[in-house]
């Protein structure tokens, strides 16, 4: 075989004193080129496809471990499919629709990502004798000059950024991580795979929930617990003032304007959702308004929560630009936030994450507009 | 240095099989079905191969039939009873720990109405004869075990359940992929009339194997075609492969108590190994009855799969389950047949030793051993 000829790892793999690492591969082409970047870098690296879903849906499925496995093959590096399907069930997929009938709207990403793409991947890596553990990510780990800490930063690509879905990591974590992609431009990464010749440089990126291909939540969630389900309730306005029937809450999310079947002189929108009473609550636009919110389960990426009140940039959803805000840490790991102007569609179930600049903060879980 | 503890899913050609087959591959082109001279010498060469197999089974070389391994052959064997008993849905006994190749056909018989007993194994993997033998009803048409578990290695005592068989007038399948290469089997003391076998099991080539059909036995062809193999496989031989078959089986059957001695030397060194440094293993299967090669267990509170790729990366090839379950997390159904729970089927490992393994190898894996599997241990996730 000559040179050129050769998979791209297979010249490294002589090296005896390389440092391990695991590549978290779905198939597509960011973890791909991030994989591939560190084979260029002289690492030993293990490919590792997470199986989540069982083959029951189209990320993370057998069929994307066999697109992982011709990415594996190419770069020349070892490959392993990781069967977590049971776990994804009991703790993303489970929670997910039960937040739906809680009448909260759920990021299942941000689960699956601090537990199974970092502390589980991380686990299994160390049983490699691997240390640590790089995914496809846009985002950016450096340390804080000022205190040694490791901070997590946006991407350059500041379009691509992913670091809304990954604010739980904390100092371990971050230790373990490594994002090869966070200082390329997408366009740049495209580049790269097509000049490596992966076949996925053209794959058509994934946008939704992947257990929900279609986004179609409602009829999700009715397949997950079709058992759990509340069946048709009111729909009242704020006053309390019956309007209409719905089909069940989980249909609805904050802040949202279809699907209410509602004549009304002016435009409605979902403004709460009672899951106690089984009640949409609607509401003009001016009532979508948040001035703050209560957050649980906050982390803080430095892992001091900090003694006082905190000004930050908050965003209350993935493409959420952001709102200027004091964040007020109580105990018991909860904290207040309080923007400067009123947010709109704050909804339960969604995370608050707080950045200063390009710097996460860290973040928290709604559990009420204010 | 790669170590390979893998030979029940495939072991490697040996260099006597490269060199037969390149030999038919460059010399001999023509269909053993031309009456021409290049047909002559392709027909010779599967026949020296037929009475390579029939000799070291113990059969007449017109009971071997050539197949694409031992799953054709087991659909072979019992999906030629389909058309034999001519519709009339009957009765089957096999056992609870069978290879998928068998119990997918059985699965199958039974949509169209047959019904199969499946007889438990005990805790060891054994199956009673007695239980066979009770199993018995006036319909039934066959009786099917696999000789030697391909997880486990345990071996049936295929002798009692085959008299007892014929003494009813029932014909026996036995499945003996994993059993043909590494212990005795001579059908001229065992009265089994189907049997099953493929080469790659015994260092032989993939994607070749044989039905053994002694005497009259009839069936009906699952490939039909031309008048091959005498009219009970249609399809052009795989001439190269078959003559690699025929090797391996004259190899097989020179050096058999040799592999016997080497194989159970090398197991048992890494078992005693194997509980001399590490806690909490436990053997599944008999120790007894055994084949030589194999070794499956259980490694308390570690998960196979894991502790199988963490070995990987360290150069050991291993198995956990069979190989055919990756990608799968269903726990090994032969260890469930054994009694065992999900999770100590699932945290289950088989080794096989074969041609091309030494003390030095296992020793290597010895010494890697404890630490992966402590790791293992300690990754509560997977």
């Amino acid at each position: 075989m000559s040179a050129d000829q050769r998979p791209i790892g297979e010249v490294e793999r002589t090296n005896e004193k390389r440092e391990r690492v695991v590549a978290a591969l779905s198939g597509g082409v960011d973890s791909s080129v991030a994989a591939a970047l560190l084979v260029r870098e002289g690492r030993e690296v293990i490919g590792v496809t997470l199986n989540l879903a069982g083959g029951a849906s189209r990320c993370c499925s057998l069929s994307d471990a066999d697109d992982a496995r011709r990415v594996a093959d190419h770069l020349g590096i070892r490959f392993y499919v990781a069967n977590y399907a049971e776990r994804f069930r009991a703790e993303v997929i489970r929670p997910f629709a039960d937040d739906y009938l809680s009448g909260r709207t759920p990021i299942p990403c941000v689960a699956c990502n601090s537990r199974f793409k970092f502390d589980y991947l991380l686990e299994r890596a160390r049983v490699f004798g691997a240390d640590r553990v790089a995914t496809g990510h846009y985002a950016q780990v450096d340390v804080d000059p000022d205190t040694g800490r490791l901070r997590l930063r946006c991407a350059v690509d500041r379009q691509k950024d992913q670091t809304y879905f990954l604010f739980e990591l904390g100092q371990q974590q971050l230790a373990a991580v490594e994002f090869p992609l966070g200082k390329l431009e997408k366009e740049a990464v495209r580049a790269q795979a097509r000049e490596l010749g992966l076949t996925t440089a053209d794959k058509p990126e994934s946008q939704e929930i992947c257990f929900v291909p279609d986004g179609d939540y409602a009829s999700a969630v009715e397949r997950i617990c079709p058992d759990a389900l509340p069946g048709e309730g009111e729909i009242v306005d704020r006053e309390g003032q019956v309007l209409g029937l719905h089909p069940g809450i989980h249909h609805f999310t904050v802040g949202q304007r279809r699907g209410l079947g509602l004549s009304a002189e002016r435009p409605l929108y979902v403004a709460g959702l009672d899951a106690k009473r089984n009640r949409v609550v609607v509401g003009a636009a001016e009532d979508l308004h948040a001035k703050g919110a209560r957050l649980e389960r906050v982390s803080w990426v430095s892992g001091v929560v900090p003694d006082r009140a905190v000004r930050a940039t908050v965003r209350v959803r993935h493409r959420h630009v952001g709102a200027s805000a004091s964040i007020d840490p109580r105990s018991d790991g909860q904290a207040v936030v309080s923007f400067d102007e009123p947010v709109r569609s704050v909804a339960p179930g969604q995370a608050a994450v707080f950045y200063s600049g390009d710097i996460v903060l860290g973040g928290g879980w709604i559990a009420e507009s204010l | 240095m790669r170590v390979y503890l893998d030979h029940n899913a495939t072991s490697p050609l040996r260099d006597e099989v490269v060199e037969a087959m390149i030999r038919v591959l460059r010399g001999i082109h023509g269909n053993p079905s031309s009456a021409h001279e290049e047909g002559r010498a392709a027909r010779a060469a599967v026949d020296r191969a037929r009475a390579a197999v029939a000799a070291l089974i113990g059969v007449q070389s017109d009971d071997v039939l050539f197949t694409a391994g031992a799953t054709e052959a087991n659909n072979t064997a019992l999906l030629g009873l389909l058309g034999r008993c001519s519709g009339a849905a009957g009765h089957l006994v096999t056992s609870a720990a069978e290879h998928p190749s068998v119990e997918a056909p059985l699965e199958a018989l039974e949509r169209a109405g047959w019904r199969v007993t499946r007889v438990g194994v005990d805790s060891e993997g054994l199956l009673d004869p007695a239980q066979i033998e009770a199993a018995i009803e006036p319909e039934t048409a066959l009786v099917s075990i696999l000789w030697a578990n391909n997880e486990t290695g345990v071996l049936q005592p295929m002798e009692r359940i085959a008299t007892l068989a014929r003494e009813r007038g029932i014909p026996i399948h036995a499945d003996a992929t994993q059993a043909v290469g590494k212990i005795p089997i001579d059908l001229r003391e065992i009265p089994v009339d189907l049997l099953s076998l493929s080469a790659h099991k015994f260092n032989g080539p993939k994607g070749v194997g044989c039905l053994i059909a002694r005497g009259d036995l009839a069936f009906e062809s699952i490939l039909r075609g031309g008048p091959q193999e005498r009219g009970r496989r249609g399809g052009t031989e795989n001439v190269a492969a078959i003559v690699g078959l025929g090797v391996a089986c004259d190899l097989a059957q020179r050096e058999l108590p040799d592999r016997m001695r080497d194989y159970a030397g090398l197991r048992d060194r890494l078992w005693e190994g194997i509980q001399a440094k590490i806690p909490g293993v436990r053997r599944n299967g008999s120790a007894d009855r055994v084949l030589p090669n194999t070794l499956n267990v259980e490694f308390d509170g570690a998960a196979g799969e894991l502790l199988l790729q963490a070995l990987d990366v360290e150069g050991i090839a291993v198995s956990s389950g069979a190989a055919c379950h990756s990608g799968s997390i269903e726990p090994s159904r032969v260890l469930i047949a054994m009694g065992r729970s999900p999770e100590e089927a699932r945290g289950s490992l088989r080794f096989s030793v074969g041609c091309g393994n030494d003390t030095e190898q296992i020793d290597c894996a010895l010494s890697l051993l404890p630490d992966r599997v402590a790791s293992a241990r300690q990754a509560v996730s997977a």
